[in-house]
């Protein structure tokens, strides 16, 4: 069974977001990298199955800059067999693109299952392993917090408003993965010996045209200052007097 | 013709009231582009429903109708929508930004080979391009984008636009084709008890590690529960989820949800930037900490220095002393 699991470097969830000059991009001066945190669930997962399984290879994919090495021999550490890169140098916000581009890659390398975190920390956008799904023909289940493969078929759970789903799907399918599903593996001491060792490839990614293009980012209206009540019990009064008359909140 | 299609959300037969927010979105755009609203919706006995769009706002409803589209299989859905898509000349395909629309609109745009924003907040349509508006980064910043390939596909975020009422659009129907599903619903559990979800709270009570250990969530509960039934839901830190003292589904922030309640309470949390993230556009924040210097007393409209458990108590009280005189 080959399991691919796209993965995409992102600025670390600390980062203080600062606009770039050209009013479209971030600051990326003095901000650190890392794997985005859903990815680490995708990737946990596919090393599970590949457990579970007892053979298969699993190939951490990534479309980005070749600094995107860094995240992707951690993702060799944690386990992953093998590791591409498709590089380019745009920030890619546009989904249609990133999903055809792995579609490409994909239907010259196949993978049984590909899995994917549910949104990247940057983008936020939730719509890759529908997409993808798509272009390849696969099944999908996306924002999944229990999964479990049985006889070539899925059974997934995923939150939706006041409930819970519990959804089958067969292979191939894409699977898109929440918090929840697992508790990811760091890598050890070990894993970072090996992965030095491990296949990490690059390749120029076969992005089609953009469907979009970005007009502005910009940061939110700040929010008015507020102010300290008071210190301990005593404060309880104003501010239950603030909330009901200043406020009309309560 | 430029249509506008909304795909609306039907569950258990009934309409989902996002579905009439979304109308409400498309009408924006159809009035500047000069098509009609089409709307589509699967599901199998789906009457009541596809009345609710028409007298909605929709002009034109197609019900895709039938048993084999009983349960939601995004893979069979996402095909049969594509094709009234298509014969209806939509060139803008909203729906929204819930679990659903999460799943089946990526799926559609794919196979319409077309770009995809999700969790939009503005739409508009300039010179006969498509544009839209979300939060990205959790909330850090906002983008604002323009379609450069047709259809443009978004999902809208909920609880942003008014619902969509007043029409008397016209209703056809389709049977629902049947054939292999690849990937299908087989059961729906109801989350246990009478639990306000998080982001459809009024109040959201949120603690952080400042409560010290996992028992003492029953202060932020109780706090919860203060404000009466079906009004305050309990969020949490990302530290005290990782901890495992709560679970996965209230973590407020970056890598949790973003919530944006009238009122917010902060308690025993520190304000790191994620969690900022996901509650900064909540319309009053009420922070409770023992660290003056906390970064939430930044973000905080009113703030008490203090401890958590010396303060929370005399507010439960006060509070279900404002809630028993309303």
């Amino acid at each position: 069974m080959d399991i691919v699991v796209c993965i995409k470097r992102v600025p670390a969830t600390d980062t203080a977001i600062k606009i770039a000059a050209d009013g479209k991009s971030i600051e990326t001066n003095g901000v650190s990298f890392e794997m985005n945190a859903y990815d680490e669930f995708a990737l946990e997962q596919a090393l599970l199955i590949k457990e579970q399984l007892g053979e298969g290879t699993v190939t951490a994919l990534t479309i980005g800059p070749s600094l995107a090495q860094k995240v992707m021999r951690d993702a060799l550490a944690r386990g992953a067999d093998k590791a591409v890169v498709l590089t380019t140098d745009e920030w890619i916000y546009d989904g249609a693109q990133v999903a055809q581009a792995l579609a490409t890659y994909l239907q010259a390398n196949p993978a049984q299952i590909v899995l994917c975190g549910k949104q990247a920390v940057d983008s936020d956008n939730n719509q890759l392993a529908g997409n993808l799904a798509a272009r390849l023909g696969f099944g999908c289940v996306t924002e999944v917090t229990k999964l479990e493969l049985a006889d070539g078929t899925f059974t997934a759970e995923r939150d939706i408003e006041g409930a819970r789903e519990v959804v089958t799907c067969k292979t191939p399918a894409v699977i898109s993965c929440n918090k929840g599903l697992n508790q990811p593996r760091y890598a050890n001491l070990k894993g970072i010996m090996k992965a030095k060792k491990k296949p990490l490839e690059e390749a120029a990614a076969d992005l089609p045209a953009a469907a979009m293009e970005i007009v502005s980012l910009e940061l939110p209206p700040a929010r008015a200052d507020g102010r300290i009540i008071g210190e301990g019990v005593d404060a309880v009064p104003a501010l239950i007097e603030a909330l009901r008359n200043e406020a009309k909140a309560i | 013709m430029s249509n506008i299609i909304v795909i609306a959300e039907v569950r258990g037969g009934s309409l989902k009231r996002p579905s009439l927010e979304v109308i409400t979105a498309a009408k924006q755009l159809a009035s500047a582009s000069g098509g009609q609203v089409v709307a589509i919706a699967c599901g199998n006995g789906i009457d009541a429903a596809t009345a609710e769009l028409a007298a909605g706002g929709a002009a034109k409803v197609i019900a895709i109708d039938g048993p084999s589209f009983t349960e939601y299989s995004g893979d069979a859905w996402a095909k049969a929508i594509v094709e009234q898509v298509k014969a209806n000349d939509g060139t803008a395909v909203l729906m929204a930004h819930t679990a659903m629309g999460k799943d089946l609109l990526p799926r559609v745009s794919g196979l319409l080979d077309t770009g995809i924003i999700t969790d939009v907040i503005e739409v508009s349509c300039e010179g006969g391009a498509y544009g839209a508006k979300k939060p990205v980064f959790a909330g850090k910043a906002t983008m604002t984008v323009k379609a450069t390939k047709s259809p443009f596909c978004a999902t809208i975020r909920p609880n942003n636009f008014e619902a969509s009422t007043g029409g008397s659009g016209e209703v056809s129907k389709v049977d629902a084709p049947s054939g292999d599903l690849l990937s299908v619903v087989k059961e729906i559990i109801a989350a246990g008890g009478d639990k306000t979800p998080l982001a459809e709270a009024k109040v959201v009570v949120a603690g952080g590690r400042g409560l010290k250990e996992a028992d003492n969530f029953k202060l932020i509960e109780d706090l919860a529960a203060a404000f009466g039934p079906g009004v305050a839901a309990v969020g949490a830190s990302r530290a005290v989820c990782d901890a495992g003292w709560r679970p996965h589904s209230e973590q407020v922030g970056q890598t949790g949800k973003v919530v944006s309640p009238p009122l917010y309470f902060a308690i025993g949390i520190s304000g790191a930037i994620q969690h900022l993230a996901g509650m900064r556009t909540a319309r009053t924040i009420v922070a409770i900490n023992k660290d003056a210097d906390a970064p939430i007393f930044k973000v905080a409209d009113y703030g008490i220095v203090g401890d958590a458990f010396e303060v929370v108590p005399a507010l439960i009280k006060a509070i279900e002393e404002v809630v028993a005189n309303r």
